[in-house]
């Protein structure tokens, strides 16, 4: 019934999203200017899906009681609520803030879905508050331009069974080279170093991230698409070779079997990003004190590069009255010792905000993880995470061309540098459909 | 018979899951086999029940009323509006009435969901979208359940019977309501309970519609909850349970009105 579900709202989304779209493209707009605060007391709504949002705001309503927010929800992004946020754009009455993931900002910008919110107050100059690559997220490098305010980040390290490597007598791999040796060593042991998860594109895409790859630029005017390029294609070959010597397992990620598959030991290693340490706390129990963290592996020995996987901004979309208002609502949200440590206690949020990766439950030693205090690991790969990736402006039709093509690769069917190239033709294709201009 | 039987194996098993499930935890999951009981089902499952019912302020016992209040009045109201629309098409001749009759048939066609968008454009021009009456309007219309008031009226509402009701003196409403509906009892159970479980399973409508969570019907809410399962993996436990307890009503519903159910499906398929 949920699949029934999922392909109802796909294919209505997929049409809308056409009929939506129309001719739009990269529209210029004129610098920021003209966002003065409201006079009088102020509502605003937010409509979000990250876990505990709703006492985050109902901490900033209590301490601002002319700026009032309500909070409103639905499913994540992809699965709905972009598409919402499209149509109540088009119908004029969408919410003031929203959350919207990185990879999906490009769409609503394209779009012309967000407000630019540089003028708002301060907005320009909280720059410096956040981590470099996500400011540049969530301004695409313009000048005068802030289109969101970052909210959390998922900077990729590699947890892994700190005692089934000792017991091994396996180093605990630092390159990609090691990392594919005790690969056929785990393997001759009866295990995996790890699963490949086909359906995870954007964790495919932070493997690219880390390698110094872009699958999508833009030049001011035009997209270019190419998922093929040699750096992206190292990353390929690399799985590839991986899954050709079943070294690694296939498992549908986030299901039972790869709960299970973590928790009876059969998986040596995840290479994942920060918010992963819930997952597998929660989904591998008999495994606590087994685990530990420690960076990426890296192309080149003595390298210092990490990619990032997952994390959404605050985005005041197009069309809200208070832009000033929502602004600020934004920036306290992402920066406020308070509210951050509310967001990561209810929702696992690791902040995109330098100051907040130094609250005190980033310090604490974490059981699970044998005592280690795996955040100073993750704010060490968030400081490495290469700042200048661009995501295209139709990752969802992407991931679902590249993933349909790894799915094959799954089924022994082709290559994933195969899958890489269709998903490369198959997004450019709908750039065109959408009227996006496209660099041949 | 053989065939029958695989085939309600086949329809049975996610149902059998499904209750299986919802009495373990969320470790049990993964842990035991997924087909038979624990030894402790029984507490877990009340324990379950309990930890669902009591999340997040009691929202998902919140989803349910809203889905009976949506299901239920909706499917009243849908029933009577059917039912009246249905009897008139059978028992007064007007001009243009098979062409009014085929506008509504053809409305069987198309399909809810291609609906929902122009609808949402529709009540954001009124102001109405993200309120109750967003998904409780447009519940209420069912062209099915005309088609088969139609069917049925002609069929089972013997003229003469209406003739001697106006000799009598009673009105055309009284007479609809006091004779015509007792006689097609059986259609409108059947019209009551198909769109009953339209809307119960409506989920798109909502979707596109709501953002305020205390509106949710409780597809829309367990599809939310599954939507960040990666994010909030003690969900996971919750979705299943859910699951489990919101198809319940609707087993009650059927259970209870199928001797009636049985007898208007007939008569749409003879005539």
């Amino acid at each position: 019934m949920q699949r029934k579900f999922r392909m109802a709202a796909m294919s209505a989304a997929v049409v809308s999203a056409l009929a939506l779209a129309g001719c739009t493209a990269a529209t210029t707009e004129p610098a920021a200017g003209g966002c003065e605060p409201s006079d009088g007391p102020v509502n605003l709504t937010y409509t979000a899906w990250w876990p505990g949002a709703e006492e985050v705001v109902a901490l900033w309503n209590e301490q601002n009681p002319d700026i009032q927010v309500e909070f409103q929800t639905g499913p994540s992004g992809n699965a709905g609520t972009y598409q919402n946020f499209f149509n109540q754009i088009t119908a004029g009455n969408a919410p003031d803030l929203g959350q919207i993931e990185y990879d999906a900002l490009p769409n609503f910008r394209v779009q012309d879905g967000l407000e630019n919110i540089a003028a708002c107050g301060d907005i320009l100059a909280a720059g410096d508050q956040f981590v470099d690559w996500t400011w540049s997220q969530t301004t695409f490098g313009e000048a005068d331009a802030v289109y969101a305010i970052p909210q959390d980040s998922g900077p990729i390290a590699m947890y892994y069974r700190a005692d089934l490597f000792e017991a091994a007598g396996i180093p605990v791999p630092t390159t990609w080279d090691e990392y594919a040796a005790a690969a056929a060593q785990i393997k001759a042991l009866g295990s995996f170093i790890t699963n490949f998860p086909k359906t995870d594109v954007n964790w495919f895409a932070g493997m690219v991230w880390q390698n110094g790859g872009q699958w999508f630029t833009n030049n001011g005017a035009d997209w270019s698409v190419d998922l093929t390029s040699e750096k992206s294609l190292e990353v390929a070959d690399y799985w590839q070779g991986l899954l050709d010597r079943q070294e690694v397992s296939t498992l549908a990620s986030f299901s039972d079997e790869w709960n299970a598959s973590f928790n009876t030991g059969q998986q040596w290693t995840w290479i994942s990003a920060v918010w992963g340490a819930g997952t597998i706390r929660s989904g591998a129990p008999d495994t606590s004190g087994k685990w530990a963290v420690a960076l990426m592996p890296q192309w080149n020995a003595g390298d210092n590069a990490a990619g990032n996987w997952g994390g959404s901004s605050t985005a005041v979309l197009k069309g809200s009255k208070h832009p000033f208002e929502a602004a600020q609502f934004a920036l306290w949200l992402n920066t406020d010792p308070a509210a951050l440590e509310l967001a990561n206690e209810l929702g696992g949020l690791y902040p995109a905000s330098k100051d907040g990766a130094n609250l005190p439950v980033f310090l604490a030693e974490q059981e699970f993880y044998g005592g280690q205090k795996i955040y100073e690991v993750f704010a060490e790969a968030s400081a490495q995470v290469i700042p200048d990736f661009v995501w295209g402006p139709s990752m969802t039709q992407t991931y679902t061309d590249v993933s349909d093509g790894f799915g094959a690769v799954i089924g022994g069917s082709g290559t994933l540098a195969d899958a890489l190239a269709t998903g490369t033709e198959k997004t450019i294709a709908a750039l065109t459909a959408l009227s996006i201009p496209v660099a041949q | 018979m053989l065939i029958m039987g695989v085939f309600t194996l086949y329809f049975l098993i996610p149902i059998w899951w499904l209750l299986v499930s919802s009495t373990k935890t969320q470790g049990e999951f993964t842990t035991t086999a997924p087909l038979i009981f624990t030894a402790d089902a029984i507490p877990t499952f009340i324990n379950n029940i309990g930890g669902l019912f009591a999340y997040n302020d009691n929202v998902f016992v919140k989803w349910i009323l809203n889905s009976v209040l949506y299901a239920g009045a909706g499917a009243l109201i849908g029933t009577v509006i059917a039912a009246m629309c249905g009897y008139a098409l059978a028992k007064y001749g007007f001009r243009g009435r098979e062409a009014l009759f085929n506008v509504v048939l053809s409305g069987v066609l198309v399909p809810a969901t291609a609906l929902a968008l122009p609808l949402f454009l529709i009540f954001s021009q009124v102001g109405l979208t993200n309120t109750f009456w967003a998904v409780f309007l447009p519940s209420i219309v069912s062209p099915f359940g005309v088609y088969l008031a139609r069917i049925y009226a002609s069929s089972s509402v013997p003229d003469e019977l209406l003739e001697a009701a106006r000799l009598d003196g009673s009105s055309e409403v009284r007479t609809f309501f006091a004779v015509a509906t007792r006689l097609m009892a059986p259609a409108l159970v059947t019209i009551f309970l198909f769109q009953f479980v339209a809307i119960w399973n409506n989920f798109f409508l909502p979707l596109i519609m709501l953002r305020d969570s205390s509106l949710f019907p409780v597809t829309l809410g367990l599809y939310s909850w599954n939507s960040s399962i990666g994010q909030n993996p003690e969900l996971r436990s919750f979705v299943v349970i859910g699951a489990f307890v919101s198809i319940v009503p609707l087993i009650i519903a059927f259970l209870s009105l199928q001797r009636f159910w049985s007898g208007g499906l007939a008569a749409g398929s003879i005539k």
